[in-house]
């Protein structure tokens, strides 16, 4: 496969995704088919594109507190002072990832009720686990020559952790980040059945009307969208390896 | 003599500290979609249990903030947790008047904050034992032979989550089986068309990235969509190919829901197989290879087996991903737990809700333990070889 071809196929793909939320009814002809009964073919109940803004939105709100709470608690649990959490956390995070995101997310309703609070929450906590395993593989396999350079060169611990620990271990976080944005991106349209506008409005007014034609084109924005951000999120992870010289990939 | 402080003691201390004092233990209905009424555990329980109760939880707190011994500490979280699963069940009857059976008693956050405070404690006494596979699987075993007593005997009965059961028994047990038989079905079509195209994989390098790069794209379709998708070509197929109907295939229920759950369960099973065999070692198979083996007795005694913990791994996170995603089966008929709990959510019956996702969550748990238990053994066995 020639190089630019993948690169081509990306723009192609990140193209047809915005014309197809800013302008979704050119596509009527194509959906067309899929309807029955005279049905809609393009979500009329709301727009793409505000639903795709909202959907995004909450996986990103959602992402940043889970990636700031997450590094914060692997930095912590590495320290000498937090030391005695490192082996529980590792079972917590072991038995977090065993929850179903539907089951998190009905069990946040009882307590903050409906909308975008429950998914929200839902996502936090799920999007909370990737990122930390990653954060913590990659705070304890630094590679022991350097963070005896740091020490030898006089660096404070302040000082290490900042210049040395998360500069390394940021291509793996960022894995872990990417990881946790995909898993979000699917997650967040489950969010819909407990009344969070997102695009899984689109696909469950499909599957509620028996109208594959909304259920296609919720699920392919969506999966559009979580190739798009893997794919970006994967580069700026190559770029960080390479900036730290473990150019691997 | 000084006292000194546990660090994970004083976080586990605070929160006893607020859920026996400041929050509610039962909230009490006078059915089951009104507001409740919070009751703090003084009110919940006659006099003397809910003393003995606040008793039990204060010393267990002391015990976990003080660094103390193993056994004490591992003591402290079993009795706490046994006598706070006695003693909702004692709440539950307490609090619902005679006679009455609309009125909804259900565990309240001090309730769930002190089952989470003394299983953070029993889960630290337990890494910190650093227990074998098998006892482990022990643990397991012995927590839900309690479960199940506490169950049999009725004590749990005025609970409002089992009195959705108790409406319910028979579809329980139907959606049960329903759940169990999706994902564990989609897990046994993805162990044995995915092995084998793992390894075909892992042979034919062309064929590795397209494979691959196909199913990474399926998982990024959001699980209610991909659902949604399969029910056309599966509708098309049960109409038209002569005795797919008569075998249950149809354009809802459960035949989508079991395509899609192995759809996704491939990535992780064809990825871990190509993994596991790529990390075979090069000296292994060199040595097969000079002793004569053919390439299919070195697939089978050579690289299999050393290959084996890693492809378990994608087991594990097979099973449990399935028996979490087969709740969302119930949105396009496909049965599973996930029917109360939608159905919960229609309602805002949250003890409905509950009564679907507990079991889902206890379920992926169980599995998660059994399958890292034998992922473990697996993982000794083979350095045992290794090394000999």
């Amino acid at each position: 496969m020639k190089a630019w071809l993948p690169a081509m196929l990306r723009l192609a793909v990140l193209l047809l995704l915005v014309v197809f939320i800013t302008s979704p009814n050119w596509f009527e002809p194509l959906l067309k088919p899929l309807t029955e009964n005279g049905a809609p073919a393009i979500y009329n109940q709301g727009s793409l594109l505000t639903l795709t803004l909202q959907h995004l939105r909450i996986v990103l709100v959602a992402t940043v507190a889970a990636t700031v709470v997450a590094v914060a608690l692997a930095i912590l649990v590495t320290r000498p002072a937090g030391a005695e959490f490192l082996p529980l956390s590792r079972s917590l995070v072991n038995i977090g990832q065993t929850f179903p995101p539907v089951a998190v997310l009905a069990l946040a309703v009882p307590a903050v009720g409906f909308g975008e609070k429950p998914t929200l929450i839902a996502l936090f906590l799920y999007g909370l686990l990737p990122i930390f395993e990653n954060a913590l593989t990659a705070l304890t396999t630094l590679p022991g020559n350097v963070m005896e350079a740091a020490r030898g060169a006089g660096m404070t611990g302040w000082q290490r952790l900042m210049k040395v620990e998360l500069p390394l271990s940021a291509p793996v976080i960022l894995g872990g980040i990417r990881l946790s944005v995909v898993i979000s991106l699917a997650t967040a349209t489950i969010g819909s059945t407990v009344a969070a506008k997102t695009l899984g409005e689109v696909i469950i007014a499909g599957l509620i009307s028996n109208n594959l034609a909304f259920v296609l084109q919720g699920g392919l924005i969506v999966a559009a969208l979580a190739v798009l951000i893997y794919d970006g999120l994967s580069a700026v992870e190559r770029y960080a390896a390479r900036r730290m010289g473990q150019g691997a990939e | 003599m000084t006292l000194r402080f546990d660090k994970l003691g004083v976080v586990i201390a605070a929160i006893v500290a607020y859920a026996a004092f400041l929050a509610p233990f039962a909230t009490f209905r006078a059915n089951r979609i009104v507001p409740g009424q919070a009751r703090p555990i003084l009110e919940a329980l006659p006099p003397t249990l809910g003393m003995l109760l606040l008793a039990i939880v204060i010393v267990g707190g002391i015990i976990a903030l003080l660094r103390t011994p193993l056994i004490l500490r591992l003591a402290a979280s079993i009795v706490a947790l046994a006598a706070l699963a006695v003693l909702i069940g004692v709440a539950g009857s307490f609090l619902t008047p005679a006679g009455n059976t609309f009125a909804r008693v259900a565990p309240a956050s001090g309730f769930w904050l002190l089952i989470f405070a003394f299983t953070l404690l029993l889960a630290d006494v337990l890494t910190r034992l650093n227990l074998s596979p098998w006892s482990r699987v022990g643990v397991l075993i012995i927590a839900a032979l309690a479960i199940a007593v506490l169950l049999i005997s009725g004590s749990w009965d005025s609970l409002s989550i089992l009195k959705e059961y108790a409406g319910r028994a028979d579809s329980f047990w139907a959606e049960a089986s329903k759940h169990v038989t999706l994902a564990l079905g989609s897990l046994a079509g993805a162990v044995v068309v995915g092995i084998p195209l793992g390894i075909l994989c892992h042979r034919v390098d062309k064929l590795r990235a397209g494979v691959l790069n196909v199913l990474n794209i399926i998982q990024t379709i959001p699980s209610i969509a991909l659902f949604g998708l399969l029910i056309a070509p599966l509708g098309w197929v049960a109409l038209h190919v002569p005795g797919a109907a008569a075998v249950g295939i149809r354009g809802i229920g459960t035949a989508p829901a079991f395509v899609a759950l192995f759809l996704y369960s491939l990535l992780p099973v064809v990825a871990n197989t190509v993994v596991g065999l790529a990390g075979v070692p090069r000296a292994a198979n060199d040595a097969a290879r000079g002793m004569g083996m053919t390439d299919r007795q070195r697939l089978f005694d050579v690289e299999f087996p050393l290959a084996f913990p890693v492809i378990l791994t994608g087991i594990r996170i097979v099973l449990v991903q399935n028996i979490g995603l087969a709740t969302i089966a119930a949105l396009i008929g496909g049965g599973g737990f996930g029917v109360f709990v939608f159905q919960g959510v229609g309602q805002t019956a949250m003890d409905l809700v509950l009564l679907g996702a507990l079991p889902t969550v206890a379920l992926a748990f169980a599995a998660a333990i059994i399958l890292d238990a034998v992922i473990e053994m697996a993982a000794t066995r083979r350095r045992a070889v290794e090394t000999a």
